[in-house]
């Protein structure tokens, strides 16, 4: 093979590339939908045709972003093949089946329904038609299920064993793929998308009321975006606190990179600003930040319900070093020796094949032993220094921040919108909110990207956590095959991305100058 | 139930979903002949028509991806990072066709309805083609290899390796470009047909489309028996498996024909396809007021394809032969998940028949009224 590390690194940024673009329209298409069915939902109990031209008018803004979402999710799925071939196979058993769930139960419900509620208003009843758009809003979630189940999996890899004879991990408990990280991180996923749609529809909104364009249109769109949103984003900031609790048993040096923090304590501070040194490395004595400011106790509650509890840092991690309540000290496995663990189970499978081999079953049996217990470290053997097994402190660091501080801003945005919509009508005399409501919007979406940033770039140098380094996971093809294929995503993606903001703009433009009751508003 | 029972059983399910496909590429088709049409009228309720069933053919190219993923990884594996290229371009095709029906006649698209159109074009020819080159590889092979044991090569730990061109030796090899071709000409004649099917009023459609399936159909049959002979006189692999490795491979000339004959209810199925094909083309080209040709060359295509999955992947066939590494072969029985991964996929197969019956309801409920033009 080529120079590997220059294919990991294009591969790895092909796939953050696809992943990104996918998720600037999953998210929308989750929350909107929602929003949509809920619109639908009231236009049926109350007969009202206003409700019906918000369904219309939200349903098609939906529509244009579902093409694209469905788009790059297509390549994302395949992806795991034409890049990742190894992983595909080392732990396909387990991985695949997900997808192939997800495909059956979501994708086709999706479909089916998804062509009634866009093309079938006048061809099926009414109650019909809005069970078809539930449907749709389901099926999307369910798809996140089955998708944020298998991500969850590559972080906490359970349910499954090493078979020597197929060099490949099997699927021994299904059910366990349903772990507290898979459940946090589905419903987290999930309910920021509600969050998002959310300030999309109030975003939207506040371009009508700026213009003074379909006042009650406006603000009839913004109680149920407010509220949506608002559920969705105390729902999300609550499996948050449970995801953090579950990277803090799981994936300490995830939570380490997060904060960048290399020398824990007990009652451990979070901080609040700062700037990561880049220069600092694990094991010298250079400063964590270039100033900062903590606030006590924080991360200790954050990642152990518990203000006096012990956060290990990066250098902790490595050295195999924790503390209980009392400030006494813990060893765990430190890098060093999983790297030797790692290489003791590649050398015990080694020699598992060998004697395979030559028919020798206490060789066998003795290697297979010695595979079993080193097993759980399996991929450090990859690592020759321990140093490649810390993830980017930067990049995890700052895009916390991000999420974290723009996840406070929009609760607060939620609550003024309800505010304003709801006390004496402020909302029709705070032209300043509007102005704040459209800027909120791309807004949302940073905070949205840099969650996932945090979750995939802090696991790194991991596709599954401990046993399969991205380096050991990828296919064995041209590094330049790899560039020219990045390019072309990148441009066909941004290509499609600029026209799916142009049509969504022209469509708000021209319908905002359309009187939502008139007749002819009902049309796409 | 044992492990064989669960890799036939998965195997005849691949298979029933590359049926669904390659008779759902007939979406592709009709948008690979948008520009046949005189005005743009026409060219819109030929989409109108297939813009609401676009969705289902490119969820079950999903659905046939991440099945065959969970069922048969190590094809996903070697497969899809082997011949790069070739489902690359496929996809990026797909890509371009999820957009244009949505996009193409909507204010601000900024690059004009033509350019949406023509990318639907080139997801209707380079769909169908290429994955006629895809699953012609079932036959006539591949050039790679598989070791397991490189997973423990700390500088080079791919297990699978593939000719260095990947995917590009497999497009521009003649006889993968046969069935691409025909793949290509049944799903335009598929689309003739069904439009037909829908626009039973309109006699001026229904004259050009009969013409069209009448071409369409002719150059579909004579590639497709040009690839059956190919098939039939191809030197396959037979192979033979302990515990799911492979133990001897022989290579045989006619293979393919003696595992027809061997295997009667594979040749049956065939036929069967075969016919119902040949009767529901000739039919709708010879009848002038028949317009129902779809459900013969429908349900016949399924068949059809269904039995070419069969013939590749049983009777001991490989059904990824590798031209260079015989050993490296993929066939259902060195390829599949664990037992405990195919039983329990097999259980969540059970909601297959419910899926395939609200397709079906929503369908018939949406095709009772003329499409709404996008």
């Amino acid at each position: 093979m080529e120079d590997l590390s220059s294919l990991v690194d294009w591969s790895r940024l092909q796939f953050a590339l696809t992943a990104i673009y996918h998720w600037l329209f999953v998210p929308l298409t989750l929350g909107l939908s929602v929003i949509v069915a809920i619109m639908e939902s009231i236009y049926l109990k109350s007969g009202n045709t206003k409700w019906l031209h918000a369904t219309k008018f939200w349903m098609t803004l939906f529509g244009i972003n579902f093409a694209i979402g469905v788009a790059t999710g297509l390549i994302l799925e395949f992806e795991f093949g034409t890049n990742w071939s190894n992983y595909s196979w080392f732990v396909g058993d387990i991985f695949g089946a997900p997808l192939a769930i997800e495909g059956l139960l979501a994708f086709f419900l999706e479909a089916t329904f998804g062509a009634v509620m866009f093309f079938g208003w006048n061809k099926v009843s009414p109650r019909f038609h809005l069970v078809s758009t539930w449907l749709t809003a389901i099926g999307a979630s369910i798809s996140a299920l089955w998708i944020l189940v298998a991500n969850a999996w590559m972080q906490l890899p359970v349910g499954m064993e090493f078979d020597p004879d197929q060099m490949r991990n099997v699927m021994t408990d299904f059910w366990a793929l349903f772990s507290p990280i898979a459940l946090n991180k589905f419903f987290h996923a999930v309910f920021s998308g509600w969050a998002l749609a959310g300030v999309f529809v109030i975003g939207v909104s506040s371009y009508f009321l700026l213009k003074k364009r379909n006042r009650d249109f406006a603000v009839m769109s913004m109680k149920v975006g407010a509220w949506t949103g608002l559920a969705g984003m105390l729902l999300t900031m609550w499996t948050g606190d449970g995801s953090a609790v579950q990277v803090a048993r799981h994936q300490p040096m995830k939570l380490a990179a997060m904060e960048g923090l290399y020398h824990g304590h007990n009652g451990q501070g979070f901080t609040i600003i700062g700037i990561v040194n880049p220069d600092k490395e694990w094991n010298d004595d250079k400063p964590e930040y270039n100033g900062h400011i903590a606030v006590p106790y924080v991360l200790s509650v954050l990642a152990n319900h518990d203000p006096k509890s012990f956060v290990p840092g990066v250098t902790d991690i490595v050295n195999g070093v924790s503390l209980d309540a009392n400030g006494d000290t813990i060893n765990t496995v430190s890098y060093s020796e999983r790297i030797s663990m790692g290489l003791a189970a590649r050398q015990a499978l080694a020699d598992y094949g060998a004697a395979r081999n030559a028919k020798d079953s206490v060789a066998m049996a003795a290697a297979l032993k010695t595979f079993r217990d080193n097993y759980k470290y399996f991929g450090y053997a990859y690592f020759t220094d321990v140093k490649e097994a810390i993830p980017p402190i930067g990049l995890t660091f700052t895009t916390f921040r991000i999420m974290v501080y723009l996840g406070g801003y929009f609760l607060l945005f939620y609550v003024v919108t309800l505010l304003l919509i709801y006390r004496k009508n402020l909302i029709d005399r705070s032209r300043w909110f509007y102005w704040v409501a459209m800027l909120s919007v791309p807004l949302m979406w940073v905070c949205s990207e840099a969650g996932w940033c945090v979750a995939e770039v802090g696991r790194q140098p991991w596709t599954i956590q401990d046993l399969l380094p991205t380096k050991a996971a990828i296919s064995d093809i041209p590094t330049s095959s790899v560039v020219v294929t990045f390019w072309m995503f990148a441009a066909v993606f941004t290509l499609l991305l600029a026209a799916e903001v142009s049509i969504m703009v022209k469509y708000i433009e021209k319908k905002s100058r359309t009187s939502m009751l008139a007749p002819e508003s009902l049309t796409h | 139930m044992t492990l064989e029972y669960l890799q036939d059983y998965w195997w005849v399910l691949i298979s029933v979903l590359g049926g669904i496909l390659v008779f759902m590429l007939f979406v592709q088709g009709g948008q690979s002949m948008i520009f046949q049409f005189r005005n743009s009228s026409e060219r819109d309720y030929m989409i109108a028509c297939m813009g609401s069933k676009w969705e289902l053919t490119f969820t079950t190219l999903v659905v046939f991806g991440g099945a065959f993923f969970a069922s048969f990884p190590l094809f996903y594996s070697t497969c899809f990072g082997g011949a790069y290229w070739l489902w690359i371009l496929i996809l990026f095709s797909f890509v371009l066709q999820a957009v244009s029906y949505e996009y193409r006649r909507k204010a601000g698209n900024i690059y004009g309805t033509r350019t949406y159109d023509v990318f639907l074009f080139v997801n209707g020819l380079v769909g169908c083609l290429l994955l006629g080159v895809a699953v012609s590889m079932f036959f006539f092979g591949a050039s790679f290899s598989v070791g397991r044991g490189d997973l423990l090569d700390i500088t080079s730990p791919v297990i699978s390796r593939w000719a260095p061109t990947h995917g590009f030796e497999a497009i521009f090899n003649g006889r993968n470009l046969v069935l691409g071709v025909a793949v290509f000409f049944l799903a335009r004649m598929q689309a003739s047909l069904y439009v037909m099917n829908r626009a039973k009023e309109n006699a001026d459609l229904i004259s050009r489309l009969k013409r069209q399936t009448f071409i369409n159909g002719a150059i579909f049959v004579l590639f497709f028996v040009c690839f059956l002979v190919l098939v039939c006189t191809a030197t396959g692999y037979a192979v033979t498996s302990e515990n799911g490795h492979t133990v001897q491979v022989d290579a045989i000339p006619f293979h393919y024909w003696f595992s027809l004959l061997a295997n009667w209810w594979i040749l049956a199925i065939l036929l069967a396809g075969v016919v119902l094909v040949l009767y529901g083309w000739g039919r709708a080209c010879f009848d002038k007021k028949y317009c129902g040709g779809i459900w013969f060359t429908g349900i016949g295509t399924f068949l059809a394809v269904v039995a070419l999955f069969f013939l590749a992947g049983f009777g001991d066939s490989a059904y990824l032969p590798s031209v260079t590494d015989p050993l490296s072969s993929l066939t259902i029985r060195n390829s599949s998940s664990s037992e405990f991964t195919l039983k329990t996929m097999a259980y969540v197969s059970i909601v297959v028949p419910f899926v395939l019956a609200y397709i079906a309801y929503v369908w018939r409920q949406m095709d009772k009224t003329a499409p709404e033009t996008h």
